[in-house]
């Protein structure tokens, strides 16, 4: 029963992030970090070296599936990598951002900047 | 400024603000607690031969001293290599909260010394540290807020405990607790 219910929230989630939600004003942005929910796991890991998963959970205030789906993305992308790990007998899981990840997050900073100096000079 | 402009802006707000939201979680700094927790050791061991009340206090109140220097130090240290500012929101908030109950015990301190009450003051160092570290823990990472309750509980306990006893909890708190759980948040949550 527990299980099918977090399946639910994971197809919900699914669905809340359809490529609709990507705005399409910043066409030369990287998509990977340009969404919320993966632009707060990239900053989040900016300040930190690692962050837990239900750390990161709280910090966005965002919910297992969700936070999973981006975290995923962004570690095919080799942004951020995952670790497992036992503490005791309750798994834990922890994301640490890679050296790609932060140059990825610079780049972006530098595109934002662009868009704002270009606008500010109108 | 256009639409586009005025996202970008949003954008770069919302990478700031989650930076200093994630920052607070390692706003204690971990080496920082293991040092204070030598310190601690020491002065323990330094308070074992005082002589009078008086000369026991003193040690420790120097030590209270030192300790809060090394806080202050090391959270610097650990706020700038993380790229946090040490008075942005969740520095200052972190400080605002622990402040209160050390300010608490500075002026029960003051007042115990004058009743000649020394047989409490470990109690009740122990007690409202732990209430400084839960409250200002209660924003950041959970190793910090158990740290806080264990510091009560052996608050609680020297409280009901012998007045000779009251150098070993200080030792087994300021001391031990302090060390264990800054080796803790040192290896997982850098530094």
């Amino acid at each position: 029963m527990k299980l099918n219910q977090k399946t639910g929230t994971r197809n919900r989630e699914l669905r809340r992030i359809a490529p609709k939600r990507v705005p399409r004003a910043l066409p030369e942005l990287d998509r990977l970090i340009h969404e919320r929910m993966r632009l707060g796991i990239v900053s989040a890991l900016a300040a930190n070296e690692t962050l837990a998963f239900n750390e990161l959970k709280s910090l966005l205030r965002s919910t297992d599936g969700n936070l999973s789906v981006h975290a995923r993305k962004l570690e095919d992308a080799g942004y951020v990598v995952c670790t497992k790990s036992f503490e005791g007998r309750m798994p834990k899981t922890a994301y640490r951002l890679t050296a790609e990840g932060r140059r990825a997050l610079e780049r972006y900073l530098g595109h934002l900047e662009a868009v704002l100096q270009h606008a500010r000079g109108r | 400024m256009d639409r586009l402009g005025s996202h970008a802006d949003d954008n770069l707000r919302f990478i700031r603000a989650t930076m200093e939201r994630a920052g607070s979680f390692t706003a204690v700094p971990g080496w920082g607690g293991v040092v204070m927790g030598s310190t601690a050791l020491g002065a323990a061991g330094v308070s074992v031969g005082a002589k009078t009340p008086e000369e026991w206090l003193g040690v420790w109140l120097a030590e209270a001293c030192l300790a809060l220097a090394i806080g202050v130090l090391a959270t610097a240290r650990k706020a700038r290599r993380t790229q946090t500012e040490l008075f942005s929101g969740p520095a200052r908030r972190f400080l605002l909260t622990l402040t209160p109950p050390l300010g608490a015990g500075a002026l029960l301190t003051l007042a115990l010394e004058r009743a000649g009450l020394f047989g409490l003051l470990p109690g009740i160092w122990l007690l409202l540290y732990g209430t400084a570290v839960v409250t200002g823990g209660a924003m950041s990472v959970r190793p910090v807020l158990v740290m806080g309750s264990l510091f009560m509980l052996l608050g609680a306990a020297a409280l009901s405990s012998p007045a000779s006893w009251g150098t070993a909890y200080l030792a087994a708190g300021f001391g031990g607790l302090q060390i264990a759980f800054g080796v803790v948040i040192a290896r997982r949550y850098g530094g």
